[in-house]
This record gives structure tokens, C-alpha cells and sequence, in this order.
């Protein structure tokens, strides 16, 4: 009932960014520069977004999605760490995650009101 | 004609980690279960025996928790190798039982479902059904079982509940012998979204939503994930923590020590003076005694662990040290196995497995023997104890306490700069993404905590043990042989081999302010480092170190070492690689001799130059 989005077929997702915004209410944001307390929903997960790391883009991509960061998914910062608000836990929906800010920034999220 | 054997079948364990797949192993096997080492890796194997009801013998495997067949660390390649049945020296499993918290489905129908393409027969354990209950989920088991096409058990581990309809599960699988063909291959990105998207479509028709979910462990992590309390608790933590290893466990210690003491004067009075009196009190029974003596903290520093990890905090733990420990190039996770290091580093570096990616586990490895183990604490006692004024400063600060903690500090920020270095200068990489999942808090189970804490005792014996009990005889060999010549009159062990090497090294360690007595303790020292204590007190022939012993070779080192020679002597030690151990074990995780060389070798170096810039800036004080 709640969780009426279903998982959105990554072929139509993936290959751009910005139209998936457009189709819906809300602005779409990074997790990694998401407020604490605002929960929203998972619109992409791309490995390219987080840039270069010890991990190539696929296999970031891969381990999120084996952590339950999947397209429709619902997600909200929890805690934040001391220093550089980093790592950040956030709820997923019904299990709680730990990552840093930087993998983060492969995950794109839908926030219901652009309003804080 | 009834006493027809039952064929054995092999089952094994796969499921996310924390579904309480260890708690399940636990109710299955019993006592009877064996924690041995995988041939080739180093990855723990852990196997139990159940008999069925109708005597049939199950081999159960506990397998390495994982989310996903596609292995990521050394553990869960062992997972996917054993499921596929292509593990070196391992038989494929006849059934698997994939272990599920009942309360947290989704990603382990995920797991379900990649298993189910490996074509071997499976039954889903909902294991936390209580918890389950309490909280209001329903879960249609027959929908679920039809539809992953597998029988589902509900089980509660720690209860013991379940557990008989697992077994006959389990085994009426076995009997019907219905494989398929492996069809797994590693999916894509796109097959775990679609099986994502096909184990949502299963939770949407078959399990209906807590209606009382826990909040519990929100409100707990509100408090423990805060960025100011939670870290001020953490830190109360580790405070207790640590006293306790350090005063619960000295009591003990004496009870060992004093025990195999009067064993040695017991077998003193039946067996003559001679070389076999000199064999079995000093080289056997010190032997096993020192091996013994650590027990008491080993067991208190993982009475802790186990305890943090089966509550679910250890997770939190690790979130809040992550950048601290990725300042130092270093994986949240490193924080287990270097915490660990402070009761001994052999434990440590064997918990490093839980890192995923090869080189920061490696740099773990390479740093774990610089955290401050507890067989330096006898060695660091007693030159403070000789050496170090007994007096406060400021009125409240104890001096002999003050120079305790430094050394500590020391080891602690070294373990940091080295990591940081090695990341950073010589792989030339980042650090591991920090990913992992927050489990819900959960009362920990007695049962399972003494279990798996008789475990690591056992572990601790049988590894360590092996290694230290044949140095210690090697070492009593060393300094007893070749005697002393007749009409001798300094210390026998002036003569032995271990004279002559602490002798020929002499010149080299001059410079750093040893003098010949030390470089001779330096030799049995690398048994284990405690062991240059008894050595200090066979050089100045003060006999045994225990109690009044131990007060003589104070009041000796006292006259004898200036306070920079004692200064340089623990400098020396917060560093050297002192401990064959250790290198033992390095060589064992990495199998290769190529990185306890590289240990050794840097260790060595930085207490060489330690000892020696402590000592020249000491006598430069004017403490020389």
C-alpha cells in the first residue's frame, strides 16, 4: 500500500539523468548531499556518478544493489558522523545502512517537496 | 539386518550476515562441532554433527554470511566455492539451508533466488520467527515455499525451536534427490535489479508488514550514533574495556603463574637435580604456563567482542571510527581486528578476514603488531617499575601511569602513520568503500556467547600454543647449552649459545644504549615478548621472576641501567618485531614469506631507530 512504487526497469531508467525528474514532483539530489530527517525515494544507481574509485563504476553499482539500494527503494539519513558529517546511516527501507558520502554520490534520489 | 548405516549427507549453512545463521549452527550441532582452517585459505571452517530422528548423520557446514554468490573477500569466496562445490579438498553439499531473519527478508530472497540456480536443493530457514511475531509480520509460509519451490521452516535458534522440522526438512531433501542443473553465473547489474524487482514482487504477495516494526533500535542508535554521545560512549567503552582486561584477568594470571609454580617445586622435590629437572621445570612447565597466563585476557577481551558483535553494536562501532580509520588509508571494519591486537596481534590479524579488498587487509596485517599486545605489558611493567619514579605530578597524575599510557599512545599512532604511509605511498590507493548494514540490536544469547567464547580459547591454544610451547624449549636449550666450564663463575647462561649471540650482537645494539644482559634477552625475546623478562632474570641470576623475584631485578636494573637505557629498552619494544608468533601467522594469512619478511624488516628498523633516537635525546637530557 505504502510502498506502491515498483522497481523501475533500469533500461528506461538509466541512460540519462535529468528526465526521470521531470516526469514526477520533487527534486532529484545525490544521497550524498541529502539532508538528515528528509526521507525519498531511489530514482538511479549508477557507478559513474561517484567518480573515480578503488572500484570500477560497475562494481560500486553492483554492491549497492546487493545492499538494497535498488531503484523505488525508500531512503533517509539517519545519523551523520562527527567529522565532515561522514559516514552518513540511513534507513533503507526497513534496514539500516552504513556508507560513506563519497559511494553515496552513485545513488539518486527523489525528494517529495524541493522545500526543507 | 536393522543396523543398516544410513548414508551420511553434507548440508551447509548460507545466508545474509546477522540472520543468527551462527545461533542456528549452534542449535543444530550442539557441542558437536570443529573450528579448523580451510585447505589453502585461511578463511575459518566450522563444521557440526546432527543425527535425524530416523539416525541418519548430517555434516553441517557453517558457511561465511554473505549477500550475494558473487564473492567479494576471501569469506565469501569460500561461500560461493563451497555452494558450487568447487572448494579444494571439500565435498559439494547434498542440501543447503538458507538461513533468513524472518524479520528482514528482502535481500536474502535475493540470495534465495540466486541459489535456487545453482539447482542443488535448498530449504529456507525463517530463523527470528518470534521476533517476527512480536512484531506483528505475517508471512504466508505455503505461498512462499510454492513459490520459491523449496520447503520454509520457521525457527527461533536460540530457542531451539524448529530446529527437529529443519533436520527432517532437510533430510527428506536429501532422500529425494532432486537436483537440477547450475544454471548461476555472476549477474549483471541489470539481473539483480530484475531479481530485486522479483523478490519485491514475493514480499509484496506473501509477507504483510510488521505492524508493530521495532524501534528499538532507532531509539538506541538516536543515542549510540549521535555524533558527540555516541563517540563518548564508545570511548567509555573501550575504557571499561580495557580495565577490565587489565585488572579481572591479573588475578587469574596469578593463579596460573603461582599453580605452575609450585608444580615446578613439586617436580623439583621428586626429580634430581640434573638437566631433566632443568628441562621439565624451566623449559616444559614455564613453557606451558607461558602460553596458559594469557588465557585470562584473551578470554575477557573476547567475552567484549563477541558481546559487542552479537548485540549489533560492533557495527555501530565501526561507523563511528570510519574516518578515523580512513584517515589512516584504513577500512571502518580494520577497527575489529586492531582492537583485537591489543590483547595479542595473532588474533588480530586472524580477524583482518572480515576486510574485503586484499591490500587494505594486507596493510592491517602489516599494522596490527604495533598496537600494544599484552605480552608487552610484563616488559613495559617492569622497567617502569625499576625505572620510572613512583610519584604524581600536578598531585594527581600518576608518573609510572603516565609513562604506561604514552607508550600505549605511541603504539596507537604509529599503527595509524605506518597504515597511512603504506596506503598511500606504496599502494597508491583509496581506501575500500565503507558499506555495510546496521543490524537491529538484539539481547545476546548466554549460551552462544560462552560457546563461541570456548571457541577462540580453544583456537588461541592450539595455535599460539603450538608455536610458543616448542620456542620456550628451544630457548631453555639455548641457555643451557653448551654448559658452563668447571670453576665457572659467572651465570651459566654467560656460556650458552644465547651468551655468545647476545654477545657477537653487542656492538650493533651499543649505539641504542643495551648492554650485553639486554641484547641476550633480546634472543629468547623473540619466542614471545614477555619471555625477555625471565631472560633478564637468568642474566642477573635472580632465578625466578615471581614475586620476590621480580622485586630483586627491579632493585638490580634500578643500579644497574641508566634511565636512558631504559627508556631506549622501551622504545625497543613498542616496535620490534619481537614475537615469532606473530611472523608465524603473518605467513600463515598471507601464505607467503614475502610479507613477514617485510614485517620484520620494517618493524625492526623503526625500533632500531627509536631505541636510538630516545637514547641519544636522553643522555643529551642528561639521563644517560
Amino acid at each position: 500500500m505504502s510502498e506502491v512504487l515498483l522497481s523501475i526497469d533500469p533500461a528506461v531508467e538509466a541512460p540519462s539523468a535529468a528526465p526521470s525528474a521531470a516526469s514526477a514532483t520533487g527534486v532529484v539530489q545525490p544521497l550524498s548531499q541529502a539532508v538528515r530527517g528528509r526521507p525519498g525515494v531511489i530514482v538511479r544507481v549508477a557507478g559513474d556518478l561517484a567518480g573515480q574509485g578503488v572500484l570500477d563504476a560497475g562494481e560500486l553499482e553492483r554492491r549497492l544493489l546487493e545492499l538494497g539500494f535498488v531503484e523505488g527503494a525508500r531512503v533517509e539519513i539517519l545519523h551523520e558522523g562527527l567529522f565532515g558529517r561522514d559516514p552518513i546511516a540511513v534507513r533503507l527501507d526497513d534496514m539500516r545502512v552504513a556508507l560513506r558520502r563519497r559511494e553515496a554520490r552513485a545513488v539518486e534520489v527523489r525528494f517529495e517537496d524541493s522545500a526543507v | 539386518m536393522t543396523a543398516t548405516v544410513l548414508q551420511p549427507a553434507r548440508i551447509a549453512l548460507v545466508g545474509n550476515p546477522n540472520s543468527g545463521k551462527t545461533a542456528l549452527f549452534n542449535a543444530l550441532t550442539g557441542s558437536r562441532q570443529k573450528v579448523a582452517n580451510y585447505a589453502g585459505v585461511t578463511v575459518e571452517r566450522k563444521e557440526g554433527l546432527v543425527t535425524t530422528a530416523g539416525g541418519r548423520v548430517l555434516h553441517v557446514l557453517d558457511l561465511p554470511g554473505t549477500y550475494s554468490l558473487r564473492a567479494r573477500s576471501p569469506d565469501e569466496a569460500v561461500t560461493r566455492d563451497a555452494v558450487l562445490g568447487r572448494l579444494a579438498g571439500e565435498h559439494e553439499p547434498d542440501v543447503l539451508i538458507a538461513v533468513a531473519d524472518a524479520t528482514n527478508l528482502r535481500l536474502v530472497l535475493r540470495l534465495v533466488l540466486e541459489l535456487k540456480q545453482v539447482g542443488r536443493p535448498f530449504v529456507l530457514a525463517l530463523n527470528m520467527f518470534d521476533i517476527a511475531q512480536r512484531q506483528g509480520l505475517r508471512i504466508d509460509l505455503e505461498g512462499l515455499s510454492r513459490e520459491l519451490g523449496a520447503p520454509v521452516v520457521t525457527t527461533v535458534a536460540t530457542r531451539k525451536r524448529g530446529i527437529e522440522d529443519l533436520v527432517a526438512a532437510a533430510e527428506a531433501l536429501f532422500v529425494a534427490h532432486a537436483e537440477k542443473a547450475n544454471i548461476w553465473r555472476e549477474p549483471t547489474a541489470a539481473e539483480i535489479r530484475a531479481a530485486h524487482g522479483q523478490a519485491q514482487q514475493i514480499m509484496r504477495s506473501y509477507v504483510r508488514p510488521a505492524e508493530r516494526p521495532d524501534t528499538l533500535t532507532g531509539k538506541l542508535d538516536g543515542v549510540l550514533l549521535h555524533p558527540v554521545a555516541g563517540l563518548l560512549i564508545l570511548l567509555a567503552l573501550l575504557f571499561v574495556m580495557f580495565q577490565a582486561v587489565f585488572t579481572w584477568a591479573t588475578p587469574a594470571a596469578d593463579l596460573i603463574n603461582d599453580g605452575f609454580g609450585a608444580l615446578g617445586g613439586l617436580i623439583g622435590q621428586i626429580v634430581p637435580e640434573g638437566l631433566l629437572r632443568s628441562f621439565l621445570t624451566d623449559g616444559l612447565i614455564a613453557g606451558v604456563g607461558g602460553v596458559l597466563v594469557f588465557l585470562p585476557q584473551i578470554l575477557i577481551l573476547f567475552f567484549f567482542i563477541i558481546l559487542l558483535e552479537d548485540t549489533g553494536y560492533m557495527a555501530r562501532a565501526a561507523f563511528l571510527m570510519d574516518k578515523l580509520m580512513g584517515k589512516a588509508g584504513l577500512h571502518g571494519r580494520a577497527f575489529l581486528p586492531l582492537l583485537s591486537s591489543f590483547a595479542c596481534a595473532i588474533p588480530g590479524i586472524m580477524a583482518t578476514r572480515v576486510i574485503d579488498q586484499k591490500r587494505d587487509r594486507l596493510t592491517t596485517i602489516l599494522v596490527a603488531p604495533l598496537m600494544t599486545c599484552s605480552a608487552r605489558i610484563p616488559v613495559y611493567t617492569l622497567i617502569i617499575g625499576a625505572l620510572i619514579p613512583q610519584r604524581n605530578i600536578w598531585g594527581v597524575i600518576n608518573l609510572q601511569g603516565l609513562v604506561m599510557f604514552g607508550l600505549y599512545a605511541a603504539g596507537i599512532l604509529s599503527t595509524l602513520i605506518v597504515s597511512a604511509v603504506i596506503q598511500r605511498l606504496f599502494w597508491r590507493t583509496g581506501s575500500e568503500p565503507f558499506m555495510m548494514e546496521l543490524p537491529a540490536y538484539k539481547v545476546p544469547d548466554a549460551g552462544l556467547v560462552a560457546r563461541q567464547l570456548w571457541q577462540r580459547a580453544m583456537i588461541f591454544m592450539s595455535r599460539a600454543g603450538r608455536i610458543i610451547l616448542p620456542m620456550m624449549v628451544l630457548v631453555w636449550a639455548l641457555a643451557v647449552f653448551p654448559g658452563p666450564p668447571p670453576g665457572a663463575t659467572g651465570p651459566a647462561i654467560d656460556y650458552s649459545f644465547a651468551g655468545m649471540i647476545g654477545h657477537a650482537i653487542q656492538p650493533v645494539l651499543a649505539p641504542i644504549g643495551f648492554n650485553w644482559q639486554m641484547s641476550v634477552a633480546l634472543i629468547p625475546g623473540m619466542a614471545a615478548r614477555e619471555v625477555a623478562v625471565a631472560t633478564l632474570g637468568t642474566v642477573y641470576a635472580v632465578g625466578d621472576v615471581e614475586g620476590a623475584g621480580l622485586s630483586a631485578l627491579q632493585g638490580l636494573l634500578h643500579a644497574q641501567w641508566s634511565l636512558a637505557t631504559g627508556l631506549s629498552f622501551l622504545a625497543w619494544y613498542i616496535f620490534a618485531p619481537q614475537c615469532v608468533a606473530t611472523l608465524g601467522v603473518v605467513k600463515r594469512e598471507t601464505n607467503s614469506w614475502l610479507w613477514p619478511a617485510v614485517m620484520f624488516g620494517y618493524m625492526i628498523t623503526l625500533a632500531y631507530l627509536a631505541s636510538f633516537a630516545t637514547f641519544q635525546a636522553a643522555r643529551a637530557l642528561g639521563w644517560g
